[in-house]
């Protein structure tokens, strides 16, 4: 399935675009733009705003790109009750890049992204997509959003093709061009297959999918993504992180809300923390990273007698810190690159140890938030274990 | 090189050929296509159907042959009588599966979908509503059918059966604007059917559908000679059988109006306010 995707990427951007393939280049190589100098100086609960990197570019572009905004909000309040969703919410991405919302359950995540869309009208603040008022002009914003998440969805007695199909109508496609675009979007999302089953029958991978092409019927400009991959295997969130950077890649701007810090990372360009209604953090993900602490590395030698030397291999490709026993023989060390993991693999060959778990840790959300905080994410979901005693 | 530079122009394009430049009758195609929609789960759920293809022919036969001898002396006499009124009731109940049907429809997420394209509001109710007249027509079809085998006889034209057909149908689909409304403000499918059913069981019995509404006492024939469900059944009587139909048609086409007039600005305002 992964490969599926992946192979489709090239027809992707001739899709989204409606024309020849522009780049070969597939995906943003989240790594090679965080090597980009920035502003880092955040920190936790005070929110600040970093000049957008957004794209592999100097910094005229940089300029440019701050100003052409495709979405931005400003002081966005929304109450339900009492319950107080968002307390004054600023959020700004600019065109072609991907933002990262970040947040636990019931941090208002869904709530902007409603508001966003044209779902939700706001009860204070302002909000513009595209270039429109959401309140004003929503009929303008709908023309060039599509929206994918947990409530955006399709019909489930409807086939994979009969959605689509209706969505084409809706946008004004024509009979022939809403039929055109259904396969071309089964075809580029590998449902060919099942496009005559009813949505009710797909698996949770197709589901997501079928979702996701029903918000790029009408090809938008803005593609809003609440927690795209929430409940999919890992092989699963990866084909859907390819089909997410081969839509920026063909300049589309995304927003994504997301619980998974190691989602926000792979694909996003900035990251917005967002708890009970209010920013604690914007960044890029390196300087976010920096904050919370960056990776970890784990390693559980065979041999618990090994231990001791383990540690000092550890201790010398980690990033400065001693590494210590987290959990009955296991050893973590902070590490600020990746390659630690391959470097670390080569030393322990060659010091002949043999090791039974070896892996490289993002900080979950909860770190996250205790970093950012101080205390954890109450309404912390459970669906990913936590690895390190906060 | 950057992607940016490279494809924004087209992005705009591309865009113009999927915007509306909008043309005429948005409201209709778009409410056509939902209205398809809607066609196709009925297709793909038969048993959705048992309503209006059972319930005329059990509430004919139960009521033909329990109380036909007792009510009009003889079962043929009282099924003549009976089938329009029969016909008028199905079809009224018939309509408060859609307030059902949205209710539960409305809490997933398509409706969602729907409210983030650039289609009018109103489409996607207009679409549900316009989708079950083929129930509707199926009632009909299913009532008459079953009436034939009994014994029934149009003893008019040809023409005329058809009109009263159609007269039932449009009333029907006035009517349904009452569920759609009642589906929008209250919280359980369960709840709709509940209160629904509690509106219509007095108009179809406090009416002629069973009995001629000059045996009733004298204040209930002034409910029975208001209520729309007895200028329908008049209608379709006098369609089918040729009894006076006096203005009967023209009250019926009134309240028809009256209720869209009502019940389907309440039912959108109810429907923009949900979420």
């Amino acid at each position: 399935m992964r490969s599926g995707v992946g192979h489709h990427i090239g027809r992707w951007q001739a899709l989204c675009r409606g024309q020849h393939i522009v780049t070969p280049t597939v995906g943003v190589d989240v790594h090679t733009l965080a090597a980009l100098p920035h502003g880092t100086d955040i920190s936790p609960c005070q929110p600040v705003s970093v000049a957008c990197r957004g794209g592999v570019s100097g910094p005229a572009q940089t300029v440019r790109m701050t100003a052409d905004l495709v979405i931005e909000a400003e002081s966005l309040v929304k109450t339900f009750g009492k319950t107080r969703a968002l307390q004054g919410v600023d959020l700004a991405v600019p065109r072609g890049t991907v933002l990262g919302v970040l947040g636990p359950n019931g941090a208002g995540k869904t709530t902007a992204v409603r508001i966003l869309s044209t779902l939700l009208t706001p009860d204070g603040g302002t909000a513009r997509t595209s270039g429109f008022d959401v309140v004003r002009d929503a009929e303008r914003v709908r023309q060039s959003i599509g929206l994918t998440g947990q409530y955006a969805s399709v019909d489930e007695d409807l086939t994979g093709r009969q959605n689509l199909e209706l969505f084409g109508t809706l946008l004004e496609l024509g009979r022939t061009g809403a039929r055109r675009r259904a396969a071309e979007l089964l075809d580029w999302f590998d449902l060919t297959d099942a496009a005559n089953r009813p949505a009710k029958t797909y698996s949770g991978g197709m589901r997501r999918r079928l979702d996701l092409a029903a918000s790029l019927v009408g090809s938008p400009d803005v593609i809003f993504l609440d927690e795209p991959t929430t409940g999919l295997d890992p092989a699963k969130r990866e084909a859907m992180w390819d089909v997410v950077r081969s839509l920026v890649n063909n300049g589309s701007t995304v927003l994504l809300t997301t619980q998974y810090l190691e989602e926000a990372d792979a694909l996003a360009d900035a990251i917005t923390v967002i708890d009970h209604g209010r920013v604690i953090a914007h960044d890029t993900p390196d300087g976010l990273k920096r904050v919370v602490g960056g990776q970890t590395l784990e390693v559980r030698p065979s041999d618990p007698a090994q231990l001791p030397r383990t540690a000092e291999i550890l201790t010398q490709v980690g990033s400065g810190a001693h590494a210590d026993e987290i959990r009955k023989g296991v050893l973590a060390v902070p590490v600020t690159d990746d390659a630690a993991l391959t470097e670390s693999v080569a030393r322990f060959a060659t010091a002949g140890i043999a090791v039974t778990e070896l892996s490289l840790h993002l900080p979950s959300l909860d770190e996250v938030f205790f970093t950012l905080t101080g205390r954890t994410a109450a309404e912390d979901d459970t669906t990913r274990p936590t690895e390190v005693a906060a | 090189m950057s992607t940016l530079i490279d494809t924004a122009p087209t992005r705009s394009q591309g865009l113009s050929t999927t915007t509306p430049n909008p043309r005429p009758f948005r409201l209709v195609r778009h409410s056509s296509a939902l209205a398809k929609r809607s066609l196709i789960k009925t297709w793909r759920t038969p048993e959705a159907l048992i309503d209006v293809t059972l319930q005329p022919v059990l509430f004919l036969i139960i009521f033909v042959y329990v109380f036909g001898g007792a009510v009009a002396g003889s079962t043929h006499d009282y099924l003549q009588f009976l089938l329009p009124g029969i016909l008028a009731q199905t079809i009224a109940t018939g309509a408060i599966a859609i307030g059902v049907n949205l209710n539960t429809d409305i809490a997933k997420g398509i409706f969602d979908r729907f409210r983030s394209l650039p289609i009018p509001r109103s489409a996607p109710l207009v679409g549900a509503v316009l989708g079950d007249v083929v129930r509707y027509v199926i009632v009909t079809v299913s009532t008459l059918a079953i009436g034939y085998v009994m014994g029934f006889r149009i003893e008019t034209d040809l023409f005329r059966a058809i009109a009263g057909c159609l007269l039932a149908v449009l009333f029907a689909l006035c009517l349904s604007w009452l569920p759609v409304l009642v589906s929008m403000k209250v919280r359980t499918a369960g709840a709709v059917q509940g209160l629904m059913f509690s509106l219509i069981m007095p108009l179809s019995f406090g009416s002629n559908v069973f009995v001629a509404a000059d045996t009733l006492p004298g204040w209930m024939q002034a409910f029975v000679n208001v209520n729309p469900m007895t200028h329908l059944v008049a209608s379709v009587r006098g369609l089918f059988l040729g009894t006076p139909l006096g203005n009967h048609v023209w009250w019926t086409l009134a309240w028809c109006a009256g209720f869209v007039a009502v019940f389907m600005p309440l039912a959108m305002r109810a429907y923009r306010k949900k979420i």
